[in-house]
């Protein structure tokens, strides 16, 4: 059959055209469907106020053990190794910056913890230099998420976070879970070599319960909620109280309140 | 040709001993592993060709929608739901670790580090 290169090159670029399409018809053809689960909470941004006028030692206690529980969080003896979600410090050191020696707060939260966690701020120096997004803000819902199967352990973010909310495993952090046993079996543990923090429970926002260590504290001195409805618990308090941040100053905008 | 005598014998010897690996293991392939399937469940969320294949991408693509996305729930093709976890969907069914995915992965000489994180099933006896 005679063929004229006309016609050749019209066949070539038609084959080609078709095979540049076809990874486009195939991902549009096996696209899955996924969905929210239907028991969600929806926010935009979620945040924390903590009452310090009804907020006790005993309170603190309890949601730190429950935050770990939870989490897998392993008990590490060395101070330098310590992995820590949640954890009570004085006012000197939680507050450095508003920490003069003899003025009205200092004195009035003398011998007083405070619990400290991740501030799952607006602008997270943390997820700036992040060099594999493995830490992320969520658009969704404003928590300061971390995908530890894409952390690499560089600890950029540790560095970067003014709050200190974040921990390294140095080692494989399974023999220092209680028992050697993870407590909670329906959430993994974290291997050698990765950061982690507080996830503001995600995983029981996702199921409708509130955080961990606001069920654990009783009394009600932890309060979880929206900052972006004016309706909010959260709001409420925030309108009636006066409430400081930690290192509001840096402008990382912190969005764990504490009402003193 | 020079050196036939050297050549010849020569690239006798390096066409024995390149095909060294095809002729010493003929006829000796490990058998394929049997997997423990589930006895209770009948079918997997997706075809069983699909699954073997890709669950690796399956189980990627949920870590991806559930950490950024926050959509936990995986709609199958058949419509049904599943909720998108490895630790706690994957290993309602599929109860051993050792008996199902070790051996294919064993076989494949792959070492994913699902578990280096994820809390494996515990193994019966």
């Amino acid at each position: 059959m005679e063929r004229s290169r006309r016609r050749f090159l019209k066949t070539a670029g038609l084959a080609a055209a078709a095979l540049g399409t076809a990874p486009v018809v195939k991902s549009l053809a096996a696209q899955t469907k996924v969905l929210p689960s239907p028991k969600a909470f929806k926010g935009q941004q979620w945040a924390m106020i903590v009452d310090m006028r009804q907020l006790t030692e005993e309170d603190i206690a309890a949601a730190v053990k429950a935050c770990h529980t939870v989490h897998n969080v392993p008990q590490i003896p060395s101070v330098k190794e310590e992995i820590k979600w949640i954890w009570p410090a004085e006012y000197e050191n939680a507050f450095p910056g508003q920490a003069t020696r003899y003025a009205n707060l200092p004195e009035k939260f003398h011998g007083k913890h405070f619990p400290l966690l991740c501030n799952h701020c607006e602008n997270p120096p943390c997820c700036r230099v992040c060099p594999t997004k493995a830490t992320f803000k969520r658009p969704e819902d404003g928590i300061v998420l971390m995908d530890f199967h894409r952390c690499i352990g560089c600890r950029f973010c540790m560095a970067a976070c003014p709050f200190g909310a974040r921990s390294f495993n140095f080692s494989d952090p399974r023999p220092y879970l209680p028992n050697g046993q993870a407590p909670n079996p329906e959430f993994p543990t974290r291997a050698r070599g990765v950061v982690e923090k507080c996830n503001f429970c995600a995983e029981r926002l996702a199921v409708g319960q509130v955080p961990a260590c606001v069920e654990a504290v009783e009394s009600g001195a932890l309060v979880f909620g929206d900052l972006a409805d004016p309706e909010s618990q959260v709001r409420k308090l925030l309108r009636e109280n006066f409430a400081i941040r930690r290192k509001a100053e840096l402008g990382t905008g912190p969005n764990i309140y504490y009402i003193v | 040709m020079y050196d036939s005598d050297k050549i010849v014998p020569g690239l006798i010897v390096f066409a024995v001993l390149i095909t060294f690996p095809f002729w010493f293991n003929l006829g000796k392939a490990a058998p394929a592993p049997q997997l423990e399937l589930p006895k209770e469940e009948k079918a997997c969320l997706e075809a069983t060709p699909y699954m073997r294949a890709q669950h690796m991408q399956l189980l990627n693509d949920w870590r991806t929608s559930v950490v950024r996305d926050a959509n936990r729930v995986y709609v199958a093709q058949d419509g049904k739901e599943f909720l998108m976890s490895l630790q706690n969907t994957c290993i309602q069914c599929h109860t051993s670790k050792v008996k199902f995915c070790d051996r294919c992965h064993n076989y494949a000489n792959v070492a994913p580090y699902c578990w280096d994180c994820h809390i494996p099933p515990k193994e019966e006896g």
